[in-house]
C-alpha cells in the first residue's frame, strides 16, 4: 500500500516498500502555468534532502524542484521530457518526475502528510 | 503592498475574467487569464488578441514647434512625420544611453507619446524640465490604452470601425469605435497586424467588452504579451534595453534618419555619430539554443572555450517556435547570423546560434 507526503515546497512523494515517486502537486503547476520545459536528474544520482533534483520551467519562470528526502535516483519520467504539459494535465499521475531508492525510509515521517499539505495551500489562497 | 497599486480602467472586467492578477510597474495587471499563456500566445497569432496596455504613459504635446523641440530629445525624425504617421523612437542620455523608447504620432493638432509604464513619471519630468516652456506637456491619464492584435484584428475592427480596415501600418486615426471617439494607431507589440485604440477612461471597459463579443477575439494578459514580442524580436525597456545601452548597439540604428545622424542635436549624439562610424563593444542579437533549455535573462554567452563574449537579456520559450528563444549581447565579432556561441545555463554551457530576428516574421499590414 502506498502513503503519500507532501513538502512545503510543493512537492509530493509517494511510498511504496523503500521507493518513492516524486512530482510537484497540483497548486504548483497551477502557479507556474504552462510547463514547457524539465530537466530530469540522471539515473543513479545521489541527492540529499532538500537538494535542487530537476527543473520545471513555464513560459514565464524556471522553478527547482527539491528533493523531499535523500536517496538515489533510480528512475526518471522521459514521458515529461517529451510533453511538458503531462505535468499540467496530471502532476501527482503521468506528470511525476522521478524515483528515489529512500536512504532513510523514516525520513518521510519529517514531511506533512495529505491533511497538513491542504490546510498549507488554503493558508496560500 | 497590494492595496498600493494603481489599477486600470479594465480591473473589474480583468478580475470578472479570472486573470491572474500581478504587480507590474505599480499597476495590478493581468499575466494570464485561465486559459493560460500558451494558449493565449497562439491565439493571438491564430485570430486576435485583446490586450489591457492601460498602464502605460500617454501624454499630448501641444505648441509652437513641438516637433522641432522634441527633437532636442530623441534621435528620430519628428519634423519630417506627416501628420497622421507614428514613428518610434527613445529618450536618449548624454551618453548615448536610451532613457525609454517610446511611440510618436503627429496627430496634428499635438503630438502623441506612449512611454512605458515604468518609465512614465520619469518621462513627463523630463519632457517638462528640458522642454520649451511654451509647450504643453500633458500627461493624458484620462485615458485609457487597448491593443487588439493578430491575423483577425482588422476583420474584428472593421465591424466597429468602417473604414479602419484601410489604415497603413504605423498610421493614426481620430475613429468612432462601436460609437466611442478613439485614436486608433495601426500598431502594436507582436509582430501581428493590429491596432492600439487610446480613448477616454469612462468608456474603456465599454470598447473592451464589444471586441471581447467577438469570437475572435479573447482576452491576452502580460505573459504572452512577452513570449509575442520577443518572438517578434521587439526590445523590452529594462530588459533588452536601458541608460547603458544605445540604440546603435541594440541594433536600432534603423529608427535615426539621415538627417538625425548627420545634424544631431539630441543627447549623446556625438557618441551614437561615433559608434556609427567607428563600431559599438557589443551587439544585440537573436539566438536560438540548440537544446531545449529556455536560457533567461543574465545568462552568460561564451564561446565553445569558455571565453564570456556576452549575456542575455531576453530569454524563454516561444510558443510559436515551439523551443528557447533568446535575445542579447554579444561581441561584434560573434554577431552575424549562424555564429555557435554556449548558454551557461545552471553550470552547463548548452550549444546555441546566432540567428537574425525576427524569430516569427512579422505580419504587418504592407502599405
Amino acid at each position: 500500500m502506498s502513503k503519500i507526503y507532501f513538502t512545503k515546497d510543493h512537492e509530493w512523494i509517494r511510498i511504496e516498500a523503500d521507493i518513492g515517486t516524486v512530482g510537484i502537486t497540483d497548486y504548483a503547476q497551477h502557479a507556474l502555468g504552462d510547463v514547457v520545459f524539465v530537466e530530469l536528474p540522471d539515473l543513479g544520482r545521489q541527492v540529499a534532502q532538500g537538494a535542487e533534483a530537476a527543473v520545471v520551467e513555464s513560459v514565464k519562470a524556471a522553478s527547482e524542484v527539491y528533493a523531499p528526502v535523500a536517496g538515489e535516483v533510480t528512475e526518471v519520467n522521459e514521458a515529461i521530457v517529451v510533453d511538458p504539459a503531462l505535468v499540467n494535465q496530471d502532476p501527482q499521475g503521468q506528470g511525476w518526475f522521478f524515483r528515489l531508492r529512500l536512504a532513510n525510509p523514516a525520513a518521510v515521517e519529517g514531511l506533512l502528510d495529505e491533511k497538513a499539505y491542504d490546510a498549507l495551500i488554503r493558508a496560500l489562497e | 503592498m497590494t492595496d498600493e497599486l494603481a489599477t486600470t480602467p479594465l480591473d473589474a472586467l480583468h478580475r470578472q475574467l479570472s486573470a491572474k492578477m500581478v504587480p507590474f510597474a505599480g499597476y495590478a495587471m493581468p499575466v494570464q487569464y485561465p486559459t493560460g499563456i500558451l494558449a493565449e500566445h497562439i491565439h493571438c497569432r491564430a485570430a486576435a488578441g485583446l490586450f489591457d496596455v492601460s498602464h502605460m504613459g500617454q501624454v499630448m504635446l501641444q505648441g509652437p514647434q513641438a516637433a522641432a523641440a522634441l527633437e532636442a530629445l530623441v534621435p528620430g525624425d519628428i519634423q519630417g512625420l506627416p501628420e497622421g504617421r507614428i514613428r518610434y523612437s527613445m529618450f536618449t542620455n548624454p551618453q548615448g544611453g536610451i532613457l525609454d523608447d517610446l511611440m510618436i504620432t503627429n496627430a496634428g493638432a499635438f503630438l502623441l507619446l506612449v512611454v512605458n509604464a515604468a518609465c512614465k513619471e520619469a518621462d513627463f519630468a523630463h519632457l517638462r524640465s528640458q522642454l520649451p516652456a511654451d509647450l504643453l506637456v500633458e500627461p493624458l491619464r484620462d485615458r485609457a490604452l487597448l491593443a487588439l492584435q493578430g491575423p483577425a484584428a482588422a476583420a474584428v475592427m472593421r465591424r466597429l470601425a468602417p473604414g479602419s480596415e484601410d489604415m497603413a501600418f504605423m498610421s493614426f486615426r481620430t475613429l468612432s469605435v462601436a460609437g466611442i471617439s478613439c485614436w486608433v494607431s495601426r500598431s502594436g507589440y507582436t509582430g501581428e497586424d493590429g491596432f492600439e485604440i487610446s480613448l477616454p477612461n469612462a468608456h474603456a471597459e465599454a470598447l473592451a467588452r464589444h471586441f471581447l463579443a467577438d469570437p475572435l477575439v479573447k482576452p491576452i494578459g502580460l505573459g504572452a504579451r512577452d513570449s509575442l514580442r520577443l518572438e517578434a524580436g521587439l526590445c523590452l525597456y529594462g530588459a533588452d534595453i536601458d541608460a547603458s545601452t544605445t540604440p546603435i548597439e541594440a541594433g536600432l540604428a534603423w529608427s535615426i534618419s539621415r538627417r538625425r545622424r548627420e545634424g544631431g542635436g539630441y543627447p549623446g549624439a556625438s557618441v551614437l555619430a561615433r559608434q556609427l562610424t567607428e563600431g559599438v563593444g557589443r551587439l544585440r542579437v537573436g539566438l536560438r539554443p540548440e537544446d531545449k533549455a529556455p536560457a533567461r535573462a543574465h545568462t552568460v554567452i561564451t564561446l565553445a572555450d569558455g571565453r564570456p563574449v556576452g549575456e542575455i537579456t531576453s530569454g524563454g520559450y516561444g510558443p510559436s517556435l515551439s523551443g528557447p528563444l533568446a535575445m542579447g549581447y554579444v561581441e561584434p565579432a560573434y554577431a552575424s547570423p549562424g555564429t555557435a556561441l554556449m548558454l551557461v545555463v545552471r553550470g552547463l554551457a548548452r550549444p546555441a546560434r546566432v540567428v537574425t530576428m525576427p524569430f516569427v516574421p512579422h505580419r504587418y499590414r504592407k502599405g
